[in-house]
């Protein structure tokens, strides 16, 4: 597969060196199997999205924060008819955890037996890249069971 | 009594349906054309001044740029025209752009309207164009459908205040109930609660018949200056408040998923607009896009306390001969949605409501209406309040 100029593993820095909070460079950390989020500098709010500007204070203090990537469901959903991406991968479930940093971010979770489903479940991020042909290639991030086998 | 701030004089929708070999701006011109027609004292081509009209999705028809279009096959030229786009509730937003044109003084007649073409493409496509009123990058990209954000909601409210599928099923049976009164409706047809309830899964717990429907259709409206009003029909009906109000694109950090915060705020800013209060309402159009959306609604818009929307759909308050009916004209779930046209297409229910001209549906002496319209997963919601008065 070619290699696109805007999905290289070069990360986007600022003068200094410093990585930048963008939506690609939070792609570039998955690809190293890494779930980072910001942090404000100024009144603390955590989130997943690399946000330049708090969605809380407004303040531009913002820094980068490697997350655990472990957290509880909060709600789910068992999806039957989906996008033709998706529809291999039919039923599958989806959810919105709620991070042990208090930030939230929603997914796919895998490996899970649908009779198990319930609130409060505990589960752990992971990766897996991307085999599209088209922009975006970046890599995916999805859930499993924490206690769950791992499978690759 | 309230100010009033814009008045409607004359309403068109097309036929709601499967409308095959039909482009949008063929459904556009039918549902001009009615509302042209309806309104004796209305030059279309001298007094028309603006139009702005809703349209989610441009890939449907491979269209951009479809203001000039519509106001074209309308059969009108050179005044400005203009797409206004927020997902579903896109033509809730475009009336609202009406009601503040007529409101600066810029203009003293403008045209609002929606559209939407769908029925044509597969339902994954549609699924697809649908999901994109969601966050590209980490919701839809993550595997995230419309159904599946509404389900997410479901779940929790079922979860927090035990709401059950039963009580959503009933949604889907009152409105499909409603839609055999209405001669525009996709589908007029009765379902059982049985039909509802072991159709097969979308997105669970939501099934088949906890989802509205993919329509093809157009809706229009004409607005006026309420000191005009008369000199164009007898019986107006007026625009007394109007709220909207916004929050993040993504569902999953809103700080609540048993309700839509957006809907709260959109409807606390329209009472207060309009001097009213929920108990004041004497029917309502709300966004069914989901059965579990109606039944947040009916808490959002404060037709009940919160968590008691289940209860009150059982009860049976929102039929059509209960204390608010809620959708008489069969709402998304059976009139269909079109996304662009939906937001209108609700306004213009309230209009025949609050004008006597319902027919079979009709809400006896209804004087007081509201519509609600939402966008997305609810990022964006818009409230208005009507008054025949």
């Amino acid at each position: 597969m070619a290699n696109q100029p805007e999905e290289t593993d070069i990360f986007q820095r600022d003068p200094r060196g410093k990585i930048l909070p963008t939506i690609e460079n939070f792609y570039r950390f998955c690809r190293q199997k890494k779930l980072m989020g910001v942090k404000c500098r100024r009144c603390g709010a955590v989130s997943v999205l690399p946000r330049t500007i708090c969605s809380k204070c407004q303040s531009v203090k913002m820094g980068w924060i490697k997350l655990k990537g472990t957290g509880r469901l909060l709600s789910y959903s068992i999806v039957h008819v989906s996008t033709a991406e998706y529809q291999a991968q039919t039923p599958y479930v989806v959810g919105i955890v709620e991070l042990e940093e208090g930030a939230r971010l929603s997914g796919v979770v895998r490996d899970v037996k649908h009779e198990d489903l319930k609130v409060g479940l505990n589960l752990v991020v992971d990766f897996e890249n991307s085999n599209s042909e088209e922009w975006p290639r970046w890599p995916r991030y999805f859930f499993r069971v924490s206690d769950s086998p791992k499978m690759t | 009594m309230p100010k009033r701030l814009a008045a409607i004089v004359s309403v068109g929708l097309s036929k709601f349906g499967r409308r095959e070999g039909l482009y949008a701006r063929e459904l556009f011109a039918e549902a001009s054309l009615e509302c042209f027609e309806s309104c004796d004292n209305l030059r279309p081509r001298q007094d028309i001044q603006a139009l702005y009209v809703g349209q989610m999705c441009e890939s449907y028809e491979h269209q951009a740029h479809i203001a000039p279009l519509m106001l074209d096959w309308a059969g009108l030229r050179h005044i400005p025209a203009v797409r206004v786009e927020n997902a579903c509730s896109s033509s809730g937003s475009a009336l609202q752009c009406g009601i503040m044109a007529i409101m600066s003084g810029m203009y003293d007649v403008v045209m609002v309207g929606g559209v939407e073409k769908m029925t044509h493409l597969s339902t994954e496509k549609n699924v697809e164009y649908l999901a994109m009123g969601s966050d590209f990058e980490f919701e839809q990209r993550n595997g995230m459908t419309f159904p599946a954000l509404y389900a997410l909601m479901a779940v929790a409210h079922m979860q927090k205040y035990g709401t059950t599928e039963e009580q959503m099923a009933m949604v889907a049976v009152k409105n499909h109930k409603n839609g055999t009164l209405n001669r525009k409706a996709h589908m007029q047809k009765e379902i059982t609660l049985e039909e509802a309830l072991s159709s097969k899964p979308v997105a669970w717990p939501l099934k088949l018949y906890d989802c509205s429907l993919i329509t093809d259709g157009a809706s229009c409206m004409i607005l006026t200056r309420p000191s005009l009003a008369k000199k164009f029909t007898d019986r107006p009906v007026y625009v007394i408040g109007s709220g909207q109000a916004n929050d993040t694109l993504n569902l999953f950090e809103r700080e609540e998923i048993t309700g839509i915060h957006a809907a709260q705020l959109a409807a606390k800013e329209a009472y207060k607009m309009a001097g009213t209060k929920p108990s004041d309402i004497d029917v309502a159009e709300v966004h069914d896009c989901f059965t579990i959306t109606e039944i947040m609604a009916y808490e959002d818009l404060g037709f009940c306390k919160k968590g008691a929307g289940g209860k009150l759909i059982e009860a049976g308050e929102t039929a059509l001969d209960g204390r608010i009916p809620v959708n008489p004209s069969g709402g998304l779930k059976s009139k269909g949605h079109p996304v662009g046209a939906t937001g209108v297409a609700q306004a213009c229910e309230i209009f025949y409501q609050l004008s006597g001209s319902a027919g079979k549906r009709q809400v006896p002496d209804a004087e007081t209406g509201l519509t609600l319209n939402i966008g997305g997963s609810g990022a964006t919601a818009v409230v208005n309040i009507y008054s025949k008065r």
